[in-house]
Order: structure tokens, then C-alpha cells, then sequence
């Protein structure tokens, strides 16, 4: 029988968290993020996990922070306002170097500076995922805990109401293996006494024989380790049809996924249009942007915001080739980012307006 | 005297903030007036009578106590005797 | 001091034989000299607390979650793992811990400013839900590592940075009894205040420390224990008048006892 199964694209992902070893999680309800943490809440005992419906976003990210200490996978998450409550916590557990993934299944694309730019104080930066759809959601949440443990660093994945609530067919993720070793720099209480306990902290861990914290050393390591991360993660991004593109549109996420078909019916249509969609949003992939749009004439940029990524792609390609936004906010009257311009055909209109 | 006690005081330690002298019991123990340490801290010296009961090593901030019981209670010379 | 005072040698051990019952600090903290001022209550309650982790055997088992305030910098002089947490979230962040390690032992080491002010919901909210762990709260009245600016705990009449004619209801508001509050909470089980602004305060605060220790390990759920410290140097005062100004400003509000217990 195979795992194929019709699932909301937030169990989904709950379940390919839990595949991929997270055993704690807290989180505050909150349209469209809810249906993450009701999952997370019904399937986290089956692996003796934990989830905490926190009493606040502030005290959610506080307890995801706690939990990451001990070296198990945890996570946490809300919609873009709920993480704007966390911000403060993501920059110092950054600096505190531990690994956490945070869900934002956002209103709309408004948060793109947010998730890209290092929302809370200080100068930092994390890796930030925008899956398309269900499918690719699942394969993006295995790969956020990767990239965590392995940079030892918040990752985001960034989503919203369209993945949280579309039910789509998808390979289940087996949730039944064995959580992942814990890693050593992890706290269990051990090392008390043995003359040099550990500290995790995002201050550094004090200097041995000196009293209290090297605070600039360690930020200068922590702005290292960001740099060496920039370079290190590989950028993804999905690209077609740029090959002979007179116009290249560039988008991303849900909406990225409206604007692939609306290319593919372009070119049926024999019209000369490809597209490009960055998927690690940070870091951005502008090498691959760069390339994908040397041959063309122009690029559009098409976001459900008022234009954020459009930056980035103008910083990609450096003038080379001229860049304009076609999207713009496209709210319902519940204002929770189902966007009543989001369809092909009007996408479509919008892409040949653009052509040169 | 009945001596059941001392303490070894790391003057160096020391930030010179008196509360030892109110935690002792018997008042044995006394700031210096004119002296001071590397960090320019007064700090504590002990007369004879001390108990080895600790009150001023649990209050003390800065450690600066080490406290001794005398196996046996010591009976120190009082007066012109005593001086060493 | 009369010229004929005669000085005991202090400088090392004694000769005759003696028994060793207090060496310098506990052997939990590693870094003896420390930046916190002359006079400062809070290395004396910091004391007490790790006494007691070593009396109860709990040191391999124990992680603090440290609050920001003039005790951070004293986080790492500790043999005990520590988390450092942000300024009020050290109860979430404990939560977070103990969740994972439910036979560890998880204490919170936080400010008046930090769990009172900043961080009220997340010790309230970890006491409502009866949260395995013990937070203790450094009551100084002020915000010390910021030079003495009022806080939540900050008593009427008492004068601040920011409350310079001393704290007013009208302009200022009432003080918060913390541990009065937390002790109306069902998730409580043990809520005790004390002091260590003399020795016998001292002794039961190491007291009260060791009674909410026994209640973690026991599984009786969130312990609270409130400490009143000194904070010479925020309040303005010579370090030898701070046991007394604790004693005519804090205590007269913030009573010491054992409000509750398992």
C-alpha cells in the first residue's frame, strides 16, 4: 500500500517535522498558523515529543529556546504577526548558536524583509525557505532541521494560507523513526562539577579565568559564522524557459506557483516567457537570478506585497537588465492573504503587459 | 581566653563593605582604618574570641573567608602576655 | 581600636588541628572575584543557591537559566550549566528545558527588574501550569545594573533614579508582592521569602532554597523563592547601612516567611 495520502498541507508538514526528528514545539493560535500546532499537538505524543500551547508567542519562542539547549530537535512558529512578538528571541538564539525551526504561514507576502533581513535587533541573518506547495513543503521541512542542526542556527520556512490550508496528495513522511543523537555541545546537567560546565548564552561563554562575558569576541565570531553560513548554504532556486526568454518573471512561494503556470501557458501560447523561483529566500540565490536572466530582454517581478523580493532581484542582476514590478497587496475581505487577483488568467495579463 | 575558631582572610579579595563586621557574633572582627589592599579596599582583621560559627563567610559577597573549628578549644594569654 | 589590640594572624591556615568547615567559595563556583559591587546581596543569595544544588547532589543534573541583570556576568563563575536566557524569559525558557529533561534538575536565577517587570507573564504563566521547576527572585528593589532606577518591586516612599522624592502611588503605582501572587496560584506548591541581609536570614534563606529544591525533585511542580538583597550602590547607601535599609524599606513590605508550602 503505498504512503500516499490526501493531507492539509499543516499536517504535512507537522508530519515531515516529526520525520525528520523535531520532538518539541510550542505556539500560539493564530489564522493561518493554528491548524500547525493542532497537528503538532495531536501527533507530537505519538513520538513521546512535546507540544506547548504557549500563553504567548514570547513565551512559545522561550520555550522552543529552552528546549533547543537540551539538543533535541525543537520548533516553533506563528503568522507574521505572532513572529514579529518573537523577533527579539530569533536574534539571540541566533547568537546563542542554536538550532530551531521556525514556521511562518503567512498573511499574504508582506513578511519577506521580515524572514530575510534579520526581523529582530542586531545584525544577523537566517536561512529562509518559501516552498510552492504542499509536496515541496514536506521535502523543505526535512531539509530546514538539517540545515539547522547543521549550522546550528534558526531556519525559516516560510509559507501561508494557501500551503497551510490546500489538501494535496503527498508522499506521507514516516513518523515512527528513532530521534536523531543528541549532539554534544547539547545540556543534560553533566558537566556540573567537572570544573568547567557548559553555557550556552548569546553573550558567549565567558572567558576562561576572567569574570563575566567577552561579549565583542563573540559577536565577532557569531558575524563570521554568518558570513561563512551565507556562503556555505546552497542556494535553490526553480527556473524554465529562460533559455530564449524575452521577459523573465521572477516570483516566489504559493504565488510563485500560480506564476510557473501562468508561464507554461504563455509559452504554449508560443509567447517567449520563463520564469524564476528562489526558493532558499536567504540566502538568495543571485548567482543562478543573474544567469537566468542575462539572455533577456526585461524582468517582472510579481509578489502579493508591495514589492520586497523585486530588491533583491534588481541587486542580482545589477542594472544588467531592467526590473519591474507587476504584483501589488491582493487581499479577500478576511484580509488573511487569499488574494482575489491570484489567478492565472489575471497573472497572465499582468506578465504580457510587462513583455518588451 | 576561650578560642574555639579562626579564619584565613584573602585580603586581596576583599572590596571592603563591612558586612562581616555586624555578622559576627562575638565582634571580633574589624576593619582596618589606614590599611588597604592592591584595590585600595579596607578589609577585615580578627581579634582573639572567634567561634568558627561562619556568619562571616555566608554573608560575606566576595569569599573572602576561609573558617577553622579548633578540635580542641585553644585558651589564649589575655594582656601584656598575649602580644606575639 | 585601642593601640593594645591584638591581632589573630589571618594569612593561613591555623597550626593547631582544626577542622576546615568554610573554604572561600563553594566549590560550584569556580571564579571566585567577581564585578559585583562592595556591599551586593546577590552573590550571597547565588551562594546559598549553589550550597544547596551540592547538598542536595544535584549538580550533574542541574542547569540554571539565568535573567538579565547585575548577576549575568556572574553566570559563568558557576560549575553548574547555565543557559542565558533573555530579560524575563528565563521561566519559558526553563520550561522549555525541563519539558525535555523531566528528571533534570531546572532552576530560574532572575532580578525584581527581570521577572517582575519584564517577564511577569512568563513566571505567572509557568506557575499557573505548575511547571516543574524553581525560579528564584533577587529583590533588590531597583534596577542595579542600570544604576538604580525603580522597579515594579520598588517600595512607596522609596527613593530611585526614577523616583526621586521616592516612589509616589499616584505617579508611580503600587508596589508588586510577588510571592503573595505567585502563593494564589493552585500550580504552586512551595512560595517562600527571605533575606540575606544578616546571618541568620542568610541561614534560612539557604533553608528555604533547600525546601524548593526537595519540592522539584519531589514533583510537587513550580517553587518560588524570593530573596531580598542588597543593592548599596542603587539605593545610594554606604555598603554597611544596606542590611539595615533592606530591613526599614523591603522587609516592612515584602514580608519574609514561607507563604506556602507543599
Amino acid at each position: 500500500m503505498s504512503d500516499r495520502a490526501l493531507l492539509e498541507g499543516s499536517e504535512a508538514v507537522a508530519r515531515a517535522a516529526l520525520a525528520a526528528g523535531c520532538r518539541f514545539f510550542a505556539g500560539y493560535p493564530m489564522t493561518p498558523f493554528t491548524e500547525l500546532l493542532e497537528h503538532m499537538a495531536a501527533l507530537l505524543p505519538e513520538v513521546d515529543g512535546v507540544c506547548m500551547n504557549a500563553e504567548s508567542e514570547l513565551e512559545a519562542v522561550g520555550m522552543a529556546w529552552g528546549a533547543a539547549t537540551t539538543g533535541h530537535l525543537a520548533a516553533t512558529g506563528s503568522t507574521g504577526q505572532g513572529l514579529s512578538l518573537m523577533q527579539e528571541s530569533l536574534s539571540e538564539i541566533t547568537n546563542a548558536r542554536l538550532p530551531l525551526v521556525v514556521f511562518n504561514m503567512a498573511r499574504g507576502q508582506g513578511d519577506y524583509f521580515q524572514a530575510t533581513r534579520g526581523g529582530g535587533h542586531g545584525d544577523y541573518r537566517h536561512i529562509v525557505l518559501a516552498p510552492m506547495d504542499v509536496p515541496e513543503a514536506v521535502e523543505l521541512t526535512r531539509l530546514a532541521f538539517e540545515l539547522a542542526n547543521q549550522w546550528r542556527t534558526p531556519v525559516m520556512v516560510l509559507g501561508d494560507y494557501y500551503l497551510a490550508h490546500t489538501y494535496q496528495a503527498v508522499s506521507a513522511p514516516s513518523i515512527s523513526g528513532p530521534a536523531p543523537e543528541v549532539p554534544d555541545w547539547a545540556l543534560n546537567g553533566s558537566s556540573g562539577g567537572s570544573g568547567s560546565a557548559k553555557v550556552i548564552s548569546p553573550l558567549g561563554s565567558g572567558v576562561e579565568g576572567e569574570e563575566g562575558f567577552d561579549m565583542g569576541a563573540h559577536y565577532a565570531a557569531c558575524a563570521a559564522h554568518i558570513q561563512e553560513m551565507s556562503a556555505g548554504v546552497e542556494p535553490l532556486v526553480d527556473i524554465g524557459f529562460c533559455d530564449d526568454a524575452d521577459l523573465v518573471v521572477a516570483a516566489y512561494g504559493s504565488v510563485g506557483k500560480f506564476v510557473r503556470y501562468a508561464c507554461l501557458r504563455l509559452r504554449d501560447a508560443g509567447h517567449r516567457v520563463g520564469y524564476v523561483r528562489p526558493i532558499t529566500l536567504w540566502p538568495f540565490p543571485s548567482e543562478k537570478v543573474q544567469e537566468a536572466v542575462s539572455g533577456s530582454a526585461r524582468v517582472a517581478v510579481y509578489e502579493q506585497n508591495m514589492g520586497q523580493m523585486v530588491d533583491d532581484v534588481r541587486l542580482a542582476t545589477l542594472g544588467a537588465v531592467p526590473v519591474e514590478f507587476i504584483g501589488g497587496p491582493s487581499w479577500d475581505h478576511s484580509g488573511f492573504g487569499i488574494g482575489p487577483d491570484i489567478t492565472v488568467p489575471d497573472i497572465s495579463k499582468r506578465i504580457l503587459k510587462a513583455m518588451p | 581566653m576561650t578560642v574555639r575558631g579562626t579564619v584565613v582572610i584573602d585580603v586581596e579579595a576583599c572590596k571592603g563593605c563591612d558586612l562581616c563586621i555586624d555578622a559576627c557574633p562575638p565582634r571580633v572582627l574589624e576593619m582596618t582604618v589606614h590599611e588597604v589592599n592592591t584595590k585600595g579596599y579596607r578589609y577585615p582583621r580578627l581579634l582573639a574570641g572567634c567561634t568558627g560559627c561562619q556568619a562571616c563567610a555566608q554573608i560575606c559577597p566576595d569569599f573572602v573567608f576561609q573558617v577553622y573549628k579548633y578540635d580542641t578549644p585553644l585558651e589564649l594569654p589575655t594582656g601584656e602576655a598575649a602580644r606575639q | 581600636m585601642s593601640a593594645d589590640q591584638i591581632y589573630i594572624s589571618t594569612d593561613k591556615p591555623p597550626a593547631e588541628p582544626a577542622a576546615l568547615v568554610d573554604d572561600f567559595a563553594p566549590s560550584l563556583i569556580t571564579q571566585a572575584n567577581h564585578h559585583l559591587c562592595p556591599g551586593c546581596g546577590e552573590p550571597i543569595a547565588i551562594r546559598a543557591a549553589v550550597e544547596a544544588i551540592e547538598e542536595l547532589a544535584l549538580a550533574d543534573r542541574a542547569i540554571a537559566v539565568f535573567g538579565i541583570g547585575c548577576y549575568t556576568a556572574f553566570a559563568p563563575n558557576l560549575d553548574v550549566e547555565v543557559v542565558q536566557a533573555l530579560h524575563g524569559r528565563a521561566p519559558s525558557v526553563a520550561t522549555g528545558i525541563k519539558r525535555m529533561l523531566p528528571d533534570g534538575f531546572v532552576m530560574t536565577v532572575q532580578g525584581d527588574g527581570d521577572m517582575v517587570n519584564e517577564g511577569l507573564q512568563e513566571v505567572l504563566h509557568a506557575a499557573a501550569r505548575g511547571e516543574n521547576i524553581t525560579c528564584l527572585l533577587l529583590n533588590n528593589g531597583v534596577f542595579g545594573e542600570t544604576g538604580g532606577q525603580m522597579t515594579t518591586t520598588t517600595t512607596l516612599g522609596q527613593r530611585t533614579k526614577t523616583s526621586i522624592e521616592g516612589r509616589d502611588p499616584h505617579q508611580h503605582g503600587h508596589p508588586i508582592l510577588l510571592s503573595d501572587l505567585i502563593a494564589t496560584l493552585d500550580g504552586a506548591a512551595y512560595v517562600a521569602r527571605c533575606a540575606v541581609n544578616n546571618a541568620g536570614n542568610v541561614a534560612r534563606t539557604k533553608r528555604y532554597i533547600t525546601r524548593a529544591y526537595e519540592s522539584q525533585m519531589a514533583g510537587g511542580g513550580f517553587s518560588l523563592v524570593e530573596i531580598l538583597t542588597m543593592c548599596p550602590t542603587g539605593w545610594f547607601v554606604d555598603t554597611l547601612e544596606g542590611p539595615d535599609y533592606l530591613q526599614d524599606t523591603l522587609a516592612p513590605v515584602h514580608n519574609i516567611g514561607e507563604l506556602k508550602t507543599p
